[in-house]
This record gives C-alpha cells, sequence and structure tokens, in this order.
C-alpha cells in the first residue's frame, strides 16, 4: 500500500486548515486596514469610537466563517472527540476542495470590506447621523463571503464517509 | 402606520406679543417654521444677528465654565450615564435660575478667568523648571555665576564641546597663547554633549585667554545668574512650590463652585433656547405692528396650538392644507412596537410625500429575520432581559436611543423563540456539561429542528421566507400603484410580475432539481403544472409586450420589455440572499459549540469548572457580541436591499420643530398636561 492511499484525512485536514487560514488572514487584513482608519477618526473625535469599532468589526467575519466551516470539517471527519475516520483519498480531497470556497472567497472579500469599511469611516467622521447608510456598504461585499460560506457547509456535509 | 397628515399654519399677531408667543411655541415645539417668502410692501425682516450672537456667545462661555469644572471638580458619573438622558426640570425652577443669571455669568466669567490664571501660573513653572534646569550643571560652582573676579585675577565660565578634558584644555592655550602660564582651569560638570569650565587667569590676559580658549568651542553660558547656583535652583524652587500652592488655592476656589454646576447647565441651556429663539425671530415678517409666524404642524397638533395661541393673545390663526408643491416634513406615527424600527427606516430615508410608510410591515419581519439571524434562546433572553431592565432603569433616555433599546428587546424575544424552534441554549451547553460534568448527556430537544443536522431543510425555509418578504414588497408597490389610480401600471409591473414568478416557482417545485434539495418530491396534479406554464407563459409574454409601454418605437418597447424579464436575474439573486438566514443561524451555533468544547477541555473537578466557567463568560460574550452586530447589519440589508428595493425610495424630509433644544434638561411644562 503506497503512502498515497493513506492521506485521505490529511487532505480533509488541509481543508479546514485552507478554510481558517485563508479566512482569517483576509479578516486579518480587513480588520487592520478599517482599524487604522478608524483609529485616525478617534484621534480627532473620541467619541465615535462606538461606532467606528462597529464599522472596524465588519470585516471580522470572514475569519469566523472560516472557523465554522474548519470546525464542521474537524467534527465531520471525527478529529473532535478522538476517533477519526479512516478517509480514502478521494474524500479527502472532496473535503478540501468543499472548504475552498469560503477560503479563497473569505480571503479576497475580507480584504475588500475592510477597505469598503475604512471608506464608510470616512463618512462617520464626517456625517455620524449616516451610520446605518454607512454600514450597508461594507454588508454588501460580505454577501459574497456569506454565499461562499453556504456552498461550503453544504459541500462539506454532502460529503459521505 | 402612516405619515401623520400635515397642515400649514398661520399665526398673524401683534408685534407687542411676538416674545411671549414665540416661547409658547417654542415650548410646545410642534411647528417646523417655515416663512413664506414673500416681500410684501410694509412687512420687514428684523435683523437680529447681534443679540442672537450674544447669546450663542454666552451659552459657549457656560460651557467653557462648565468643562473647567469638569476638569478640576469631576462629577462622578456611571458607565450607564449616557443612558440617563436629560434631567427633567420643572418651569419654575427654571425661570428661577434663569432670572439670577446675572450672577452666574458672574460666577462663568470667574471660573473662566480662574482657569486662565491656572494656565499661566503652569506656564510660569514651566519657565522656572527650564531656568532650574539650565542652571543644573553648574550646581557645583560655589560663587555667583557672574563672579568677576579678584582685582588681579578674573573668573571665565563657560562651556566647551562635550569631548574636553583638563589636559586638552591646558594644551588649547598653551598651543595659542604659548607665554601665559598663569591659568587655572577646572571642569565643573561634565556630560556628553559639553564641558562645565571655570577659568581663572590674570586679568590683563583676560581677552587673549578667552579668545584661545574660544577657537576650541568656548561659550559664555545664556544665563547668568547674580547667585551662586545652588542658592538660586533652592529659590526657584520655593517659587515653583508657591505657584503651585497658588495653583492649588485657585482649585480649591474652583471646587467651591461644584455646587453650581446644575445651575450652570440650566442657565446654558436658557441662553441656547434665547439664541434659537432670536434666530427664528429674525426670519418673521413683521410691520409695523404686527407679525406674521408661518410653519408646518401635524393636523392633530392644530388644534393645542389654537387653543394655547388663540385664548392667551389678540391674533388670527390661519390653518390650511397643504399646496400640491409643497413638500412638507414626515412624522411617521405608529404602534408602541412597530414605533421601535423607526429609527432603522430613518437612517435608510423617510417616506416621500404620498408615499406608503412600511414601517409596521418591516418591523414584523425585521424581528422575524433578527431572530432567525441569531437563532439562540439564552443569547435572546439575555438580549431582551438586558435592553428591558435599562429601559426601566433610564425612563428619561433620550427617545431614539429608547426606541432601539426597544427595538433589541423584540428581536431579543425572537432570538429567544427561534433558538427554542432550534434547539440553542448557548449553542449546546446543556449536552456539553450534562457529559463532561455528570457523565450522562442530556439534550434538550429542539423543538422543531437542528439546523446543523439538516441545513437543506432550513435553506428551503429561508428561500420561502424570502420570497414572502419580496412579495410583500411587491404587493406594497400594487397597493401604492392603485391608490394613485394607476390602474395599467399596477398590471403592468405587479399583476404580470406576480403571475410570472408564481408561474415560475409552481414550475420548479416539482423538478428533480428541487427534490435534490429539499428531499422530498413534490408532485402536483397535472392540471396545476398546466396552470403554472400557463402563468409563466402569460406573465412573459405580458412583461415583454408591456414593460416598454412608454416607447413609442415598437421595436425598442419589445427591447425593453426583454430587458425587464431579464430582471429575473435581479429575482433569482434577490431570493438567495436570503440564504444568510442559514448561514448566520449556523454560524451563531457552531460558534458557540466551538466555545463549549474548548471549555470542556479542562475535564472534571475544580479546575476544569473554573476552566470552564472563564471561557464560557469570555466566548459567549464574544460570539454574542460579534453575532449581534451580524444579525443587525444584515437584518438591515434584506430590509434596505432587497425589501425596500421592490417598491419604496424613501427622501422625506424629518420634521424638525421649533422647540426648546436643551442640551442638559428638559423643561416640565405646568400648563400642558
Amino acid at each position: 500500500m503506497s503512502i498515497w492511499s493513506n492521506l485521505g484525512l490529511v487532505y480533509a485536514l488541509l481543508g479546514a486548515a485552507v478554510a481558517v487560514f485563508l479566512a482569517g488572514a483576509g479578516s486579518a487584513i480587513g480588520v487592520g486596514i478599517a482599524g487604522q482608519a478608524a483609529a485616525g477618526v478617534v484621534t480627532e473625535d473620541p467619541s465615535k469610537f462606538a461606532k467606528v469599532l462597529i464599522m472596524q468589526l465588519l470585516p471580522g467575519t470572514q475569519g469566523i466563517y472560516g472557523l465554522l466551516v474548519g470546525f464542521i470539517t474537524l467534527s465531520k471527519v471525527g478529529l473532535l472527540g478522538g476517533g477519526a475516520a479512516a478517509l480514502d483519498p478521494q474524500t479527502g480531497l472532496l473535503i478540501l476542495a468543499a472548504c475552498m470556497p469560503i477560503g479563497i472567497v473569505g480571503l479576497i472579500s475580507g480584504k475588500y470590506q475592510g477597505m469598503t469599511s475604512a471608506a464608510s469611516i470616512g463618512i462617520v467622521a464626517k456625517k455620524p447621523d449616516q451610520f446605518g447608510k454607512a454600514m450597508l456598504f461594507p454588508a454588501m461585499v460580505e454577501t459574497y463571503a456569506i454565499l461562499a460560506l453556504l456552498i461550503s457547509i453544504l459541500a462539506v456535509n454532502a460529503v459521505q464517509i | 402606520m402612516a405619515v401623520l397628515q400635515m397642515q400649514r399654519i398661520s399665526i398673524c399677531a401683534l408685534k407687542k406679543d411676538r416674545k411671549a408667543i414665540l416661547e409658547k411655541i417654542q415650548s410646545m415645539g410642534v411647528i417646523e417654521m417655515n416663512q413664506i417668502a414673500e416681500e410684501e410692501e410694509g412687512f420687514e425682516r428684523m435683523d437680529t444677528q447681534g443679540p442672537r450672537q450674544s447669546f450663542e456667545k454666552q451659552a459657549q462661555a457656560v460651557e467653557q465654565a462648565l468643562s473647567v469644572l469638569d476638569v478640576y471638580a469631576p462629577q462622578k458619573s456611571s458607565m450607564f450615564a449616557s443612558l440617563e438622558g436629560k434631567k427633567l426640570v420643572d418651569r419654575k425652577k427654571f425661570n428661577e435660575v434663569a432670572d439670577g443669571k446675572g450672577e452666574l455669568i458672574s460666577k462663568v466669567n470667574q471660573l473662566v478667568s480662574l482657569n486662565k490664571e491656572i494656565a499661566e501660573n503652569k506656564a510660569n513653572i514651566l519657565k522656572l523648571e527650564n531656568q532650574i534646569e539650565s542652571l543644573r550643571p553648574w550646581l557645583a560652582l560655589d560663587v555667583p555665576m557672574n563672579y568677576k573676579g579678584t582685582a588681579k585675577v578674573s573668573m571665565l565660565l563657560g562651556t566647551m564641546p562635550g569631548e574636553t578634558t583638563l589636559e586638552s584644555v591646558y594644551e588649547l592655550v598653551a598651543k595659542r597663547e604659548p607665554e601665559i602660564d598663569a591659568i587655572d582651569v577646572n571642569i565643573i560638570n561634565s556630560d556628553k554633549d559639553a564641558a562645565y569650565l571655570s577659568v581663572f587667569c590674570l586679568r590683563e590676559e583676560e581677552t587673549r585667554v578667552e579668545d584661545a580658549l574660544r577657537s576650541g568651542g568656548f561659550a559664555r553660558p545664556s544665563q547668568m545668574t547674580g547667585k551662586v547656583p545652588s542658592v538660586k535652583k533652592e529659590n526657584l524652587e520655593a517659587k515653583i512650590k508657591e505657584l503651585n500652592n497658588e495653583i492649588e488655592k485657585i482649585e480649591g476656589e474652583i471646587k467651591g463652585y461644584a455646587s453650581a454646576r446644575e445651575d450652570l447647565k440650566i442657565i446654558g441651556d436658557y441662553f441656547r433656547m434665547r439664541a434659537d429663539k432670536y434666530e427664528v425671530l429674525g426670519t418673521l415678517p413683521q410691520s409695523q405692528r404686527t407679525f406674521v409666524i408661518s410653519g408646518y404642524a401635524a393636523a392633530k397638533a392644530v388644534p393645542a396650538v389654537q387653543k394655547a395661541i388663540g385664548e392667551s393673545f389678540d391674533c388670527v390663526i390661519d390653518v390650511e392644507e397643504l399646496k400640491e408643491e409643497e413638500e412638507p416634513p414626515v412624522i411617521l406615527e405608529n404602534n408602541g412596537f412597530s414605533a421601535s424600527v423607526e429609527g432603522v427606516l430613518g437612517s435608510y430615508g423617510l417616506p416621500h410625500k404620498g408615499e406608503f410608510d412600511p414601517t409596521t410591515i418591516m418591523s414584523f419581519f425585521y424581528v422575524f429575520f433578527f431572530g432567525m439571524m441569531l437563532s439562540d434562546a439564552a443569547y435572546g433572553a439575555i438580549i431582551a432581559i438586558a435592553c428591558f431592565v435599562i429601559l426601566k432603569k433610564f425612563p428619561r433616555m433620550e427617545a431614539g436611543l429608547a426606541k432601539s433599546m426597544k427595538m433589541f428587546m423584540y428581536c431579543g424575544v425572537s432570538t429567544m423563540v427561534w433558538g427554542i424552534l432550534f434547539g440553542g441554549y448557548f449553542g449546546n451547553v446543556v449536552d456539553i456539561v450534562s457529559e463532561v460534568f455528570f457523565g450522562k448527556a442530556v439534550t434538550v430537544p429542539a423543538l422543531w429542528f437542528i439546523p446543523l443536522n439538516d441545513p437543506m431543510r432550513l435553506l428551503v425555509y429561508s428561500l420561502a421566507f424570502g420570497v414572502v418578504h419580496l412579495f410583500v414588497g411587491l404587493g406594497i408597490k400594487g397597493y401604492m400603484e392603485l391608490k394613485d389610480g394607476k390602474v395599467m401600471d399596477f398590471f403592468c409591473d405587479v399583476v404580470l410580475w406576480f403571475a410570472f414568478l408564481i408561474g415560475l416557482i409552481l414550475m420548479l417545485l416539482p423538478t428533480d432539481i428541487f427534490a435534490s434539495i429539499a428531499q422530498t418530491q413534490i408532485v402536483f396534479p397535472p392540471f396545476l403544472n398546466m396552470t403554472a406554464k400557463a402563468l409563466a407563459i402569460i406573465g412573459a409574454v405580458g412583461l415583454l409586450l408591456m414593460s416598454g409601454r412608454d416607447s413609442k418605437n415598437p421595436v425598442l418597447r419589445i427591447a425593453l420589455g426583454a430587458y425587464d424579464i431579464y430582471n429575473i436575474t435581479g429575482w433569482l439573486s434577490d431570493v438567495l440572499s436570503y440564504s444568510r438566514l442559514l448561514a448566520l443561524g449556523l454560524a451563531t451555533g457552531v460558534i458557540a459549540s466551538v466555545v463549549n468544547q474548548m471549555g470542556s477541555m479542562f475535564g472534571k473537578g475544580i479546575v476544569g469548572v473554573i476552566g470552564f466557567v472563564l471561557v464560557f463568560v469570555v466566548g459567549h460574550t464574544l460570539n454574542l457580541a460579534i453575532n449581534l452586530l451580524g444579525a443587525y447589519v444584515h437584518t438591515n440589508r434584506l430590509q434596505f436591499v432587497e425589501f425596500f428595493g421592490k417598491f419604496y425610495e424613501g427622501g422625506g424630509k424629518p420634521f424638525e420643530p421649533f422647540k426648546s433644544d436643551t442640551k442638559y434638561v428638559d423643561i416640565k411644562e405646568e400648563t400642558l398636561s
């Protein structure tokens, strides 16, 4: 039996890792970008802290979606709570593929949502009463992360072990 | 669920009553000023710039005085101070304070000037400290710095560059002036920037020695004192102490004014109100003996104005319906439940003239979707209880904030209901705790089903709720068109779309694709299949022919119709957008489970329990916060983008009455019950 036929679980774990680290990195970039803008606003007007903090948090959700898929994957292959299932490589790769959407979309949408958040923080700085509208622009970007999350969840769930 | 009917109310009265009438209107706060811009002969506008600015300046001075008080006599305020709202002060007390404004203004001036004194003293201290700093290297010198020397010998004080040593100084002088040997150099102090020297030499050779030293970078100190440096330093320190004492004394004096804080707040508001009044006064057209006020008021508030003004003053009050071209400000009126989401509507835009107020319908969907996205019974209970307690504890909370609190309270209740339906209590805490600590897994059964075990089912429901939401939106559009008498538009834009969409949905339901998603095969009787096809075809053909009905060119008309049918992709993406109901709901539950799992890793026993509680509290707080934010943002999005996109434009102007626009206190009126 060659080593290749034993890699099923590795592929599955790689899938969980991809989901968590790509989406998490996207969120980290996004929250970072938005945080810089938020810090700038707070130096001028500390009373806007709560509002800009919310704005900064908006790109943080991709990381959570990644975590979500990662967790579902781990529990699916039985790595949580012991007794990992013996996976053949094909199933492992299926799970890896299922984790891809949230990983990749999370990375890219996280970054761009961060940039949009930074711009929206600009709105809050100049027109604090337009907070509701400003919040919508980053939420638009997030839609695609949600769609990716959905497909990842459904796909991971659909893989038969 | 309505936009209040507005009327224009105009009051013509005697000039001698103008201030009293304006004050009355201001205290009632139900009229938005909108003067009729008529430039009629005999009517003039008064220039009130001067008094207005002086009131504004006084209000500003009071603000300044209050901020001084806040610095030196800070008031203890709780974390929730911003929830408390303005204090209620009755009219009598307000007038009393306003009568004593002369005294209060002198207090304000006193506070401001005391603050200035402190600032000056602090600046002086800084200066003295700088002096001490420059004396520091010379402290070892035990003669005054400007000591000239004796009759024969003179002393030179000065600095040389950092690396200077005794040898290098002697060397320098010996090189430049080889014949001078009566010279004594002492290094008093040295640091990395400079060496501080005192040099003694014969008086007649002083200039030559100094020149020699200068060539090596010697410079006399910039500040010379007639005292021994250490004595001087003591003097300066004594002065600083004195100034500090003075500051302390002034601070004490400022603290003595702390009792006037409440009165100062009232008087600040008084000045603000007066400034507002003069601003309005400046816009009123006035003749020799009369003046005219005109503005918008809600129809139901008009009788109260007529009563309050008409009965106490000689005046004519004219109430008229709005003209066609007028765009009145908007006041919404809703029942207690629906009014709580008015803020959400306001942040999108109030309905424009003649538009339907969607608040009531939106409020139900809002609470419904919010609960579904958060869907955890425990989280819901926490939110609902927290909001309820805050609402009860701070009854004078600012109105907008109170509405939001109420909204979150209802959303919390909805979250709780969904949590019970989906079996989520802090995620799966019951299972984990019972299994880890009691050794036997207990599961609280979900009333409906557990989404994680059957996500496709919830997806189908989510999309179905979305379809209902969107159809209601389209229905409202139809209602508005019928109300405006646009029957043709109603038929083409709404009925045809309904036929087309319902036909398509009915065609989709029995297919294999849907069966694979919903995991049940739906079989329709043949006639229903026929009807579905017929509906879809009628809808599609109708749209193709009718959508471009404004265009005379038949080719363009068909092209526009085809383009409108293409909008079906928009509908598809709108419906799919509701999948976030599932995704966000799952996110809450799964992260909560992750937190519980992490907490349970400490095992049994005391350490286990402590570890679990720690992880539990921190983890769930974070999860609640981030998912609350998510649910709020995405519920708003579903309303704003998907729902409002179907029918709502907004763009109405909010009602901004001329009222007592205070910052610190609300005045309780005795006349108005």
